[in-house]
């Protein structure tokens, strides 16, 4: 079934993309002009065939559950424009600005 | 002053590095050198664009730091001095990392991919960052928001991609190593276009932190050299277990540039015949034959094996790709990266930022992934992708199960292609072809040089079973001396 300028509204609302209207009939015609290309798919026999989920050798090696520190070039205070509790600030949305008190307020 | 040439001459690093430890030349000289020569190609950004961004001061200082260190009694590591650069989305705390997007401009990494670690660690010195395609989706280097790179073997003509950057820096003697990333073919494919060494390492050899992920059940970081030893030094230095990356695998890592003395006498080199179709070119397909005919002579037995599922490979690739992108490239929503295109709420500043910070290729590959994935596609798509690339995995392991120990293929059906001569985003995914298996497979492979058509590079490709890059290697080094200056004309 081809995609319709409603799946790609739909698709770019998930991927959160906004994409103009204008350009979507051009969308839409290369991601129809791609998937055509994937129906040979369909004609391949795949039942009981698991789906790949690794390819290493002996499969995706396992590690203990637990996040090793991760290198930093620079204190972590020096890569946030704030940092509260160990937690990132990110600049607030302008179109909040009038919402209250903001953390980069304090 | 050292030799303005060394880096480019054979088996430039090693050279190199033995110079500059035997006092003939020093590592500031040697960056010195790769700076003059960026200048004489004209690789930056108003010719070749080939170099996205470099610091000279900071590499020069770096150099003499490095000198320093040995002057003091340091032991030299194998890249001691040795210039290098590093494709655009491998993450580096000294230059800029912008994957060749604008929603990555001015991004600068607060920590550093192990395999830039890694050569430094070795001592090289890493002078500049390299296009690419944007997230390293291209085949090309012509979807680079910074303006496509060129060819520096004929600058009309596209370098390859997505490591098109490393490809041509390599090739224009800019440095003698250079890293690239590969997901379906972005390190062999340019390295063919440009007539260079270039290779993809088993998945799990080399670790991927710090490589801005695109496609993380394909992705992996690889090596371009403008000779196979260059290669296998490169390759050697960033290889092995890292617990940063939990795919990385713990395999022991073998000496690559030890296989330039082993025989191959004896072994078996298929000749699958999908790579071979009807259509090929046949001065491509003259060219491999050739190259088959000197391995046979050096005491190997050619084969013809059928992969039976190849044709199969760039459907698959271009639905799992665009799938794990879509999910990757979630992060980039204008709150943790780069520039942020204000709009009124927090879903329309996103879509702004993402719509005006990714490229019309990331565009579609993440509408494409998004696609695929979503209720109602996801199976008849997403899970029938990954249920053939079993089969693909599979038509390897039972072709070297069944007593093949390499294959050889053509790298790309093409030489380089004129910018701007391919505008079907499928047409341009069909360059991937010879190589996206490998990828979807695991397994390792390499592009050497094999001669030219129409005075352009063409590169054949060597595959072989998960981990034995040694034996890969053993065959690379054994064509090259035999193919001598036949590899490049």
């Amino acid at each position: 079934m081809p995609v319709t300028n409603d799946d790609v509204r739909h698709v770019a609302a998930l991927a959160r993309l906004g994409v103009n209207e204008a350009r979507l009939p051009a969308l839409v015609a290369e991601l129809n002009g791609i998937l055509a290309h994937m129906e040979v798919l369909a004609q391949v026999k795949t039942a009981g065939i698991t789906g790949a989920t690794g390819v290493g050798a002996g499969g995706t090696p396992l590690r203990e559950d637990r996040g090793d520190p991760i290198p930093l070039a620079r204190p972590v205070e020096d890569i946030a424009p704030r940092v509260r509790h160990g937690f990132f600030l990110v600049p607030r949305l302008d179109s909040h600005g009038a919402l209250g008190a903001s953390v980069d307020d304090e | 002053m050292s030799d303005p040439s060394l880096p480019v001459a054979s088996g430039a690093a090693a050279r190199l590095r033995e110079a500059i430890v035997a006092g003939s030349t020093t590592p500031a000289d040697a960056v010195t050198a790769s700076m003059q020569r960026t200048r004489e190609v004209g690789a930056g950004r108003d010719r070749l664009n080939i170099v996205l961004w470099s610091d000279p001061d900071a590499a020069l200082a770096e150099a003499r730091a490095a000198a320093r260190v040995v002057e003091r009694g340091g032991t030299p590591g194998a890249l001691h001095g040795v210039p290098v650069m590093v494709k655009d989305n491998i993450a580096t705390i000294t230059l800029p990392t912008t994957c060749g997007s604008r929603i990555l401009e001015g991004y600068v990494s607060p920590y550093e991919a192990t395999a830039v670690q890694r050569l430094r660690n070795a001592g090289a010195i890493v002078i500049g960052k390299t296009n690419c395609d944007e997230f390293a989706m291209g085949s090309s280097t012509e979807y680079s928001a910074w303006g496509p790179a060129r060819n520096p073997v004929d600058p009309s003509r596209v370098p390859g991609g997505s490591s098109g950057g490393s490809a041509a820096a390599v090739a224009a003697g800019l440095v003698p190593i250079a890293l690239g990333s590969e997901t379906g073919g972005s390190v062999r494919q340019p390295a063919a276009f440009c007539g260079v060494v270039g290779v993809k390492p088993t998945y799990g050899r080399v670790s991927r932190w710090g490589l801005v992920a695109f496609a993380s059940s394909l992705d992996q970081v690889g090596v371009f050299g403008r000779t196979v030893e260059d290669a296998a030094l490169g390759l050697e230095v960033i290889a092995g277990h890292d617990p940063l990356d939990s795919t990385s695998a713990t395999a022991s890592v073998p000496s690559c540039r030890g296989a330039a003395n082993e025989s191959i006498a004896g072994l078996t080199i298929g000749r699958p015949k999908e790579y071979y179709p009807e259509s090929l070119d046949p001065r491509i397909r003259g060219r491999c034959d050739r190259a088959l005919e000197i391995l046979q002579r050096l005491g190997a037995s050619v084969e013809e094996v059928s992969l039976p599922h190849t044709e199969l490979a760039i459907p698959v690739y271009y639905i799992i790709a665009p799938a794990e992108a879509s999910s990757n490239l979630a992060r980039f929503d204008g709150v943790r990266y780069g520039p942020r295109l204000e709009a009124d709420g927090l879903r329309a500043m996103y879509e702004a930022t993402r719509s005006g910070g990714f490229g019309p290729e990331v565009t579609r590959r993440i509408l494409l992934g998004t696609y695929v994935l979503s209720a109602g596609y996801y199976d008849a798509y997403y899970r029938k992708a990954q249920q053939v690339r079993t089969i693909i995995a599979q038509d390897f392991r039972s072709v070297f199960e069944d007593g093949v120990d390499l294959l050889f293929t053509p790298t790309t059906p093409t030489p380089a292609f004129p910018l701007g001569s391919v505008s079907d985003p499928y047409d341009m995914y069909l360059s991937d072809i010879f190589t996206a298996t490998a990828n979807l497979a695991g397994v390792p492979a390499m592009s050497v040089p094999i001669g030219r058509v129409d005075g352009l590079p063409i590169g054949g490709q060597i595959i072989a079973p998960h981990f034995l890059e040694a034996r890969m290697f053993a065959a690379a080094f054994a064509l090259e001396r035999a193919l001598a200056d036949e590899a490049h004309r």
